[in-house]
């Protein structure tokens, strides 16, 4: 991993951020989080290339503080659901790594049994209501998963995650009205990187403000550093304090960016290398965390560095695992496509 | 069998059995709480349930559907109603990108059932489809189209108690239609048609709205000596083709009849699995009754012309026979 203590901790133009009330616990979590997601998602990148993993992948390197300061802010039975971009999320929900690996290599030891893939990850024993790989869609599951909550009284909080490009897409705003008329316990959190595939945010956005088409259905509406995994924290802690009181949905616009392209082996012909870089030296997440904890002296940097080692090893071990897992039993294929049984003569 | 009841009224029924029994049942769509639905389908349930469990949602068909789905995933047993099956093209994702296929993907159950009338009846081209076919062609959803009061109830029932997705399709011309129910326990299985009315020359294959019809024409041919059997398939997802080809095996001449187009559609499944299975057995080619491939038009002499009667289902039964006969 590149993340070991050099150059780029030390850049001057890395934008601390406010631990102030956070604890080294908390910070060691957050940051062995956000390790692990950063771990995760650069290792996977050459072995889509390499043609290991099938079937492309988006990765979130950029986005693990939104992940991790939301899916933190949860108790485990709560419920989230995510993008087509949901490595991040997934990891932070408790989904382990080499589960998640063997999904993606398509083998029948990941959680799915290889039947989802990296776009459709989920663990619903985990409260983990899927990623998903149509744009918007994921927040309508927790949209409903919000309305069983608040029906059967679970106490559950649901989370919807959403890109900015869904908030062009007209069904999320019929999402985000039912939520508020019915008072749902639901959290929707727009992360805003900037580019709906390769279109720029601003070129095709109305208005430019999410979180202010939101505020119109009649539901809080903020706006956070999306880079800040403690503001994230703040921000979705009240969220989901205010759906647990019964007291309905709240909407979160989380600023951030994406540092790789939409999908691995993407060109970037649509930005410049310049803006990449400038968002990686103010504002690379993990590394803004990291600085900002050593600058409190909330752990020491050979802490830091054992959890780099760690999760680096905890990584390699799930590529060892995945690599070694078996495919799935092709005597499978129509299983459990319906609850009963289709398999009428001539049926299939 | 004693209760006799409208359409409508067996399905509401049958849902408010159910929901007695089952908390995890809800049921929303517009216009249900006061008014009971476009079809009075669920009248009297928002006062006996009250509004947590009998909601008025906003005209959002993405969001209806969407909310089923999750809720179906955290336990519940949602009934999304959408007056009109014609309003699903605007929950299309809902129900085929996600309800059909979490199941396959995510091992969970998908108790979730989505009702609307479907078919012709008047009223121009933007209410009156008939696509069955297209969520049937759809790996994970089941489609139930009664043509009884008592399947009605039966099949309702089935799919409140079953765990997954259903498309539940009543014809606007039977909503009224009255007949016998069974009891809280009578239930119908999907994928089992039913003999509506025995016969020892000719089967058709069908369901909805052109069982009547189908009978109707069967009536007409008895008259010259040929007794047609008409299949009541009840279900198109899952499909009865064991009980056609029983009957064929008999009569070895098949007539598949649907409102719906020919083209492409249910009906022309069934005429090439039965081609497939029985080309030995069969006397003569399966032929096909269904509308032509163009929009439900206003005018009534250009409607006539777009539905499927029982005069068109008698014509294409004396052509199927014609050789036996001469």
């Amino acid at each position: 991993m590149s993340l070991a203590a050099g150059p780029g901790t030390e850049a001057a133009s890395l934008q601390p951020i406010d631990l102030s009330g956070v604890d080294a616990e908390q910070a060691a979590s957050w940051y062995r989080s956000m390790a692990l997601i950063r771990e995760f998602e650069t290792t996977a990148e050459p072995l889509v290339m390499q043609g290991r993993i099938p079937g492309g992948m988006h990765s979130a390197v950029g986005q693990e503080a939104t992940a991790v300061g939301v899916v933190g802010a949860l108790a485990a039975t709560d419920i989230v659901t995510g993008t087509h971009r949901s490595h991040h999320i997934t990891l932070a929900k408790g989904l382990a790594p080499d589960l998640i690996m063997a999904e993606l290599f398509g083998k029948a030891t990941g959680p799915l049994g290889g039947r989802g893939g990296h776009m459709h990850l989920a663990d619903l024993s985990k409260g983990h209501f899927g990623s998903n790989g149509i744009v918007g869609a994921g927040l309508g599951i927790a949209l409903g998963a919000a309305l069983a909550a608040s029906v059967t009284k679970t106490g559950q909080v649901a989370v919807g995650f959403l890109g900015d490009g869904a908030a062009n897409i007209g069904r999320v705003w019929e999402f985000v009205n039912l939520a508020s008329i019915w008072t749902l316990p639901l959290v929707i959190v727009c992360e805003n990187n900037l580019y709906a595939v390769e279109t720029p945010f601003t070129q095709v956005t109305g208005g430019g403000d999410i979180a202010g088409r939101a505020s119109g259905f009649g539901l809080p509406a903020f706006k956070v550093d999306g880079r800040d995994v403690a503001a994230v924290h703040r921000i979705a802690a009240a969220a989901v304090a205010r759906a647990r009181g019964a007291e309905g949905p709240t909407f979160i616009e989380a600023l951030t960016y994406r540092h790789g392209g939409h999908d691995v082996g993407d060109r970037e012909t649509y930005r410049t290398k310049d803006e990449v870089e400038r968002w990686r030296a103010e504002s690379d997440p993990v590394l803004r965390l990291r600085r900002s904890i050593v600058d409190a002296a909330l752990l020491r940097p050979a802490v830091l560095e054992a959890i780099d080692a760690e999760v680096a090893a905890q990584v390699a071990a799930a590529v060892e695992f995945a690599e070694s897992s078996p495919y799935p039993d092709p005597a499978t294929l129509l299983d459990n496509v319906t609850g009963i049984d289709m398999r009428i003569r001539g049926n299939l | 069998m004693s209760e006799r009841a409208t359409l409508s009224q067996a399905y509401r029924q049958g849902l408010a059995e159910e929901m007695r029994t089952d908390p995890r049942i809800l049921v929303y769509g517009t216009d249900l709480f006061e008014r009971g639905g476009h079809w009075g389908q669920v009248r009297g349930l928002g006062s006996e349930f009250g509004r947590d469990r009998v909601r008025n949602a906003p005209i959002s068909e993405a969001a209806m559907v969407a909310a089923g789905v999750g809720a179906a995933m955290n336990g519940l047993r949602p009934v999304v109603d959408l007056n009109f099956i014609d309003f699903a093209f605007g929950a299309m994702d809902e129900i085929i990108n996600q309800a059909a296929k979490i199941r396959f993907m995510w091992g969970a159950p998908m108790p979730l059932v989505i009702r609307g009338t479907n078919g012709v009846a008047g009223g121009g081209a933007q209410h009156n489809n008939s696509f069955e076919s297209w969520f049937a062609h759809t790996p994970g959803l089941l489609v139930a189209m009664p043509s009884t009061p008592a399947d009605t109830k039966g099949l309702i029932k089935s799919a409140l108690r079953g765990e997954d997705p259903v498309i539940f399709l009543m014809h606007k011309l039977l909503a009224g239609l009255r007949g016998e129910i069974g009891g809280a326990e009578d239930l119908v299985p999907f994928g089992r048609g039913t003999v509506r009315r025995p016969g020892r020359d000719i089967t058709v294959a069908t369901y909805g709205v052109t069982v009547p019809r189908s009978i109707a024409a069967a009536g007409q041919l008895a008259s010259e000596g040929i007794e047609a059997e008409v299949i009541d398939l009840r279900t198109i997802a899952p499909l009865d083709l064991e009980l056609v080809e029983e009957s064929v095996r008999r009569t070895r001449h098949l007539v598949v009849v649907t409102e719906s187009q020919r083209h492409g559609g249910i009906g022309a499944e069934i005429a090439a699995a039965l081609s497939e299975s029985l080309y030995d057995v069969l006397d003569g080619p399966v032929l096909r009754v269904g509308a032509p491939s163009v929009p439900v038009p206003h005018s009534a002499p250009l409607l006539v012309l777009a539905t499927p009667s029982a005069d068109d289902i008698a014509r294409s039964l004396r052509a199927a026979t014609a050789a036996r006969v001469s």
